[in-house]
């Protein structure tokens, strides 16, 4: 689905990574740790194509990023649910029109796309806060707005940038059982996280895998986690 | 899909619209207020200048008809020798091919056309003034340089205006400030064109983030332009709409007057032809946002990759 091969990022003349591989394939659940600045978001968005890697390749559902137009990368897009750290949401929306966005510029509203919106509203814990804007959201139900958006068209891979960093353990671990019921049924999911706590919880849920960014290269995370 | 295709295309979900793609883009008051603005503007503009292009028009082909039509035969003799002159010129051209037909005017006549120099009470048996006589050309006209030579020989005392040297350059003067007026809406096309592009570039660059959203989600390069593109047409058309209906209602108001000597500006009217085309204003001014910001669209959305 997502391949990276042999990539490398340079960030203002200054090397951020290299060597990086790294394959998100049907049914399979990385987390991405590594310390702050060592590159986790810039790697996710590499694998979205919102970054060109200097050297290597990026191979989004078997096409390579560098040989698509923005048209086929948008196309691409449709098929990843990305959550960011910040949330990236339209302000003059309300949280049902932004959790609402991916199947709005795909023109797959209907009723019942709008029942799933409230289906997953619910679920979330967002039912009461749908008609607000994103302004007025805590920064832990801005991150389950992201992630219902991630969610609702049911993508083949979730990548997600510090999806539980605002929100209690409870809300944290049913928004996992959501990524790991996803996951389930054969999504690929990256989680870029520090929360060790999180990682050992989800592990033992799924057969998730722990890659480390660290001093420039990506490693497989020891037997400690 | 070809290129004009995926214009018609555009225009065409332009006009349908989508509630859901308006609404992803925010509405900037700086913007729209200057798309508005500057549409009413160039378009009440426009009108203007359409009818004076018109105007220009008009008097130039008006003159022309004029010229073409009259030559006057002037007869310059003491008063006893006019009858005898007048005979005999009217005897030369009654044998001229291309000549339809030859009037020596009447003293009111004559009297009429001096009245705006010398008063309505011009003593004409007084004055030495010389006999005119108008001739009118057939639609294939006759040899003005032929007559006036053949006039040179048999009767010096006669001379041949045919207008061409006063009327000329006051067609050729109406002919170019009609060609000025349509240079001058085509630089307020141009005018317009580049503020409604300055105000999707602001635009654009102001809403960065949201363009940066609407990717994140996978939205097309055509879906964001549609929305951007969309809320500047409707700014531009429902701008100059106004400024249209402000420019009929000044000329419904405008006095006119087509006797007075005053060329363009006594005669400044819209005209039929004008009537036809103003309404069209707004709509080349809707046509002309359409495309000015959807290239602007396409090349911040190709800059912001």
């Amino acid at each position: 689905m997502i391949e990276l091969d042999d990539i490398a990022y340079a960030y203002d003349g200054r090397a951020l990574f290299s060597g990086v591989s790294l394959a998100l394939t049907p049914g399979s659940f990385h987390f991405l740790t590594g310390p702050s600045g060592s590159g986790k978001t810039t790697l996710i968005r590499l694998c979205y194509g919102a970054l060109a890697a200097n050297t290597g390749s990026v191979r989004l559902f078997g096409k390579n990023v560098a040989e698509m137009n923005r048209d086929q990368v948008a196309l691409a897009r449709r098929r990843i649910g990305i959550v960011h750290q910040d949330g990236q949401f339209l302000d003059h929306l309300s949280v049902r029109e932004n959790v609402a966005l991916p199947l709005t510029v795909s023109n797959r509203m209907d009723d019942e796309a709008a029942a799933q919106i409230d289906d997953l509203l619910a679920w979330t814990g967002l039912s009461t806060s749908a008609d607000r804007s994103p302004p007025e959201l805590s920064g832990g139900e801005r991150q389950r707005a992201a992630l219902a958006r991630a969610v609702i068209m049911s993508p083949e891979v979730v990548l997600a940038d510090e999806p539980t960093g605002n929100i209690d353990a409870e809300m944290s671990d049913r928004l996992i059982a959501l990524l790991v019921e996803l996951n389930r049924m054969g999504r690929a999911v990256l989680i870029a996280t520090h929360d060790m706590s999180l990682i050992r919880r989800t592990k033992a849920q799924v057969a998730a895998r722990v890659v480390r960014l660290t001093k420039g290269r990506l490693e497989m995370a020891g037997a400690d986690l | 899909m070809s290129s004009f295709a995926g214009y018609i295309q555009q225009l065409i979900e332009v006009v349908r619209g989508d509630p859901d793609a308006d609404r992803v883009v925010p509405k900037s008051g700086q913007t729209a207020r200057l798309t508005i603005l500057s549409a009413a503007a160039m378009s009440f503009l426009s009108v203007f200048v359409l009818a004076f292009a018109l105007s220009a028009g008009r008097l130039a082909t008006l003159w022309q008809v004029e010229l073409a039509q009259g030559s006057t035969l002037r007869i310059v003799a003491p008063e006893e020798d006019l009858s005898e002159l007048t005979e005999r010129a009217l005897e030369i051209l009654g044998e001229i091919p291309g000549i339809a037909s030859a009037r020596a005017l009447s003293d009111e006549e004559q009297k009429a056309l001096l009245a705006p120099w010398f008063g309505e009470e011009l003593p004409l048996d007084i004055l030495p003034t010389p006999r005119l006589i108008a001739v009118t050309p057939r639609r294939q006209g006759f040899d003005a340089a032929g007559l006036a030579a053949q006039l040179a020989r048999d009767l010096p005392e006669a001379r041949l205006d045919d207008h061409s040297t006063w009327r000329a350059p006051l067609v050729r003067a109406a002919s170019a400030l009609r060609g000025l007026g349509w240079a001058a809406l085509g630089l307020i096309a141009v005018t317009m064109g580049a503020v409604v592009t300055l105000a999707a570039q602001a635009s654009l660059g102001a809403n960065a983030q949201v363009i940066g959203v609407l990717r994140l989600v996978g939205a097309r390069d055509a879906y964001i332009t549609r929305a951007f593109v969309r809320r500047f047409t409707l700014r531009a058309l429902s701008g100059a709409a106004v400024g249209m209906a402000l420019a009929i209602a000044v000329f419904l108001i405008l006095p006119t007057n087509d006797d007075a000597p005053g060329g363009v500006l006594t005669r400044l009217s819209l005209g039929p032809a004008g009537w036809f085309l103003a309404p069209l204003v707004p709509v080349f001014a809707a046509l002309l946002s359409f495309f000015a910001t959807r290239a602007a669209a396409m090349t911040s959305l190709r800059k912001q990759t």
